[in-house]
């Protein structure tokens, strides 16, 4: 590396150094550690925090749980969305719809979540349909429905997105080769365009559900700090009750399972592409 | 004569939109209420407006807000940028550290990054203090988490931003110009400032702008490391725990207004720059796809 590269590089890698690399392994070495009297960290070699992340499965359970129908549910809203944009919409209106989705997500996500706030609480939507006589008695806010729901609306745009990409880059000259060899509708669609956006909704279902990983907002504000996310455990153990230690011993389980979610993810591109080449290739 | 399959995805893609921003819709429809009740419309008034804009807690965290989305934001513009460039001459192991590190940085859950930044910052001024009272006597500065916490925190995700939006546009430069201006004996420092420099310059402003936006709407971060100050976002949440008041709906409305002004902006020049260079810089979208991805 010459001189100047490396001159020009330095404030980047300082910061890397500084605020990614060496934090993330002050909190491996915390996990290891026992906590002080007063709270904070006090130097140790102990496997107890791990031994005691047991006692505080629940978040863990909790996030997987919603995590997973939220992903499920955004999968299942964000298809034919995107399948619309990609291959119905027409080239003008295109762009605009595209961009329509996309902006959402560039908008503060605590005011997206907080709309949800007055809309599910007991004067919102509840109230209207006591009124209309639909309902006796219904409750919105701080259940496990508002959740998914808040995780169904907040990472639609990061969903769609990806699905909407790998539609778009599908070579229509298969579609027009499947109906021309007699295939209907649902079966160019099973066999041509479901497998052929596979990689797209791998990307989209992994982004969300990585990110999701760490959701403090969204359990906080629509699940009333009831149901407990790893992201609301975090923030009890270091801003609570200020036991370290114990909690970067569950910063690194939650690390550990997005390394496992992020190899998950590789693999299957991996196959995915592959597969793609193939199936492309024999046609 | 579109099917009956084209005719449902339509409807359905309506619903959608409608999903996405009705929620939005209502918050600025609310902030215009003139009632105490956030719930029930009773006339057009400005008063939350007033009232937000006479609060002395919401202009401080606003003021922080401001200071630490621009110094950031300045901030991560300049080291994004030089890292950009410098990234050109990188290659092999240590170009694939390098992507490493700035994928990571904008994938990992804001969570860990306040966390462990927390920890980090807690530990350094416990060993830097002491060192600076033993330095400089009982009059020295006392180092502790503060506004320049969160902003080298921010700075940290919002370089990585900007380092791929000038990436991206540097892939997609005309380097014809680059050699016919080294042809003509321009120096290097005079090819980068009359050649190279105007050709990033959209991508680079457009990075800035990103970076202001994602620094001003950040909630997470700023709330580990934040210690005693407040942002506008820890301001909002805090008053929602309280219970919801109308002022957080007029708080909500200038600052999605800011943000979409933002988001135009960068779109705009960024489709403009793809459009006059041969090279495609990608829109915003794209390229937050690609630094997603």
């Amino acid at each position: 590396m010459s001189l100047p590269t490396f001159l020009l590089l330095a404030p980047a890698t300082l910061w890397y150094l500084l605020l990614l690399v060496a934090p993330l392994v002050i909190v491996a070495v915390f996990s290891f550690g026992a906590r002080a009297p007063e709270g904070g960290y006090a130097p140790a070699f102990t496997f107890e925090q791990y031994s005691n992340l047991p006692t505080r499965i629940t978040p863990f359970i909790n996030t997987l749980k919603l995590a997973s129908l939220g992903t499920f549910f955004g999968v299942l809203i964000a298809y034919p969305l995107a399948y619309f944009l990609a291959t119905r919409a027409t080239a003008r209106l295109k762009s605009i719809l595209v961009a329509l989705i996309i902006v959402p997500f560039w908008t503060s996500f605590l005011i997206r979540t907080y709309a949800w706030v007055t809309i599910m609480s007991s004067r919102g939507i509840p109230a209207i349909l006591i009124r209309l006589g639909l309902v006796n008695e219904l409750v919105l806010l701080n259940t496990p429905f508002a959740i998914v729901l808040g995780i169904v609306y907040n990472y639609l745009p990061l969903m769609t997105f990806p699905i909407y990409v790998s539609l778009e880059r599908l070579d229509k000259r298969l579609l027009e080769a499947s109906k021309d060899l007699g295939a209907n509708q649902l079966g160019t669609f099973l066999q041509i365009t479901l497998p052929l956006s596979a990689s797209g909704l791998v990307t989209g279902s992994m982004l969300v559900f990585i990110l999701l990983m760490g959701e403090y907002l969204i359990p906080a504000l629509l699940g009333g700090g009831k149901i407990f996310f790893v992201g609301n455990a975090l923030v009890d153990l270091f801003l609570q009750s200020r036991n370290w230690p114990f909690g970067s011993a569950v910063a690194m389980a939650l690390n550990f399972i997005m390394l496992i979610i992020v190899s998950l993810y590789l693999w299957l591109t991996a196959r995915l592409s592959g597969e793609q080449r193939q199936a492309v290739s024999l046609l | 004569m579109p099917n009956k399959a084209t005719i449902f995805l339509q409807y359905y893609a309506g619903l959608i939109y409608i999903f996405l921003y009705f929620p939005i819709a209502l918050v600025v429809l609310f902030s215009f209420n003139s009632g105490n009740y956030s719930a029930e419309i009773q006339g057009f008034s400005l008063r939350w407006y007033g009232e937000t804009w006479r609060d002395p807690f919401v202009l401080e965290a606003l003021g922080n807000s401001i200071f630490i989305a621009v110094t950031s934001a300045t901030l991560s513009t300049v080291i994004g940028t030089l890292a950009a460039l410098a990234l050109q001459n990188v290659h092999g192991w240590l170009r694939n550290l390098y992507d490493g590190l700035i994928y990571i940085a904008i994938i990992i859950p804001g969570i860990v990054i306040g966390i462990a930044t927390l920890i980090f910052f807690v530990q350094f001024f416990g060993w830097l203090n002491p060192m600076l009272q033993a330095q400089f006597g009982p009059s020295a500065p006392r180092l502790n988490l503060g506004l320049p916490t969160i902003i080298a925190a921010h700075t940290l995700f919002t370089m990585s931003i900007v380092i791929v939006i000038v990436r991206a546009r540097i892939a997609g430069m005309d380097r014809s110009l680059i050699e016919a201006s080294n042809d003509l004996y321009a120096t290097p420092m005079n090819t980068f400032w009359q050649v190279t420099l105007p050709q990033l310059f959209p991508a680079i402003i457009a990075g800035f702008l990103l970076a202001l936006t994602f620094s001003f709407d950040d909630f997470i971060v700023a709330f580990f490391v934040a210690g005693p100050n407040t942002t506008l976002p820890i301001y909002v949440f805090s008053s929602i725990r309280r219970g919801v008041t109308p002022k957080i709906n007029a708080i909500a409305t200038v600052t999605l207004i800011v943000s979409l002004a933002f988001l135009f902006t960068v779109q705009y020049l960024l489709t403009r720059s793809s459009e006059r260079g041969p090279g495609n810089s990608g829109t915003v979208s794209s390229d937050n796809q690609a630094s997603r991805v």
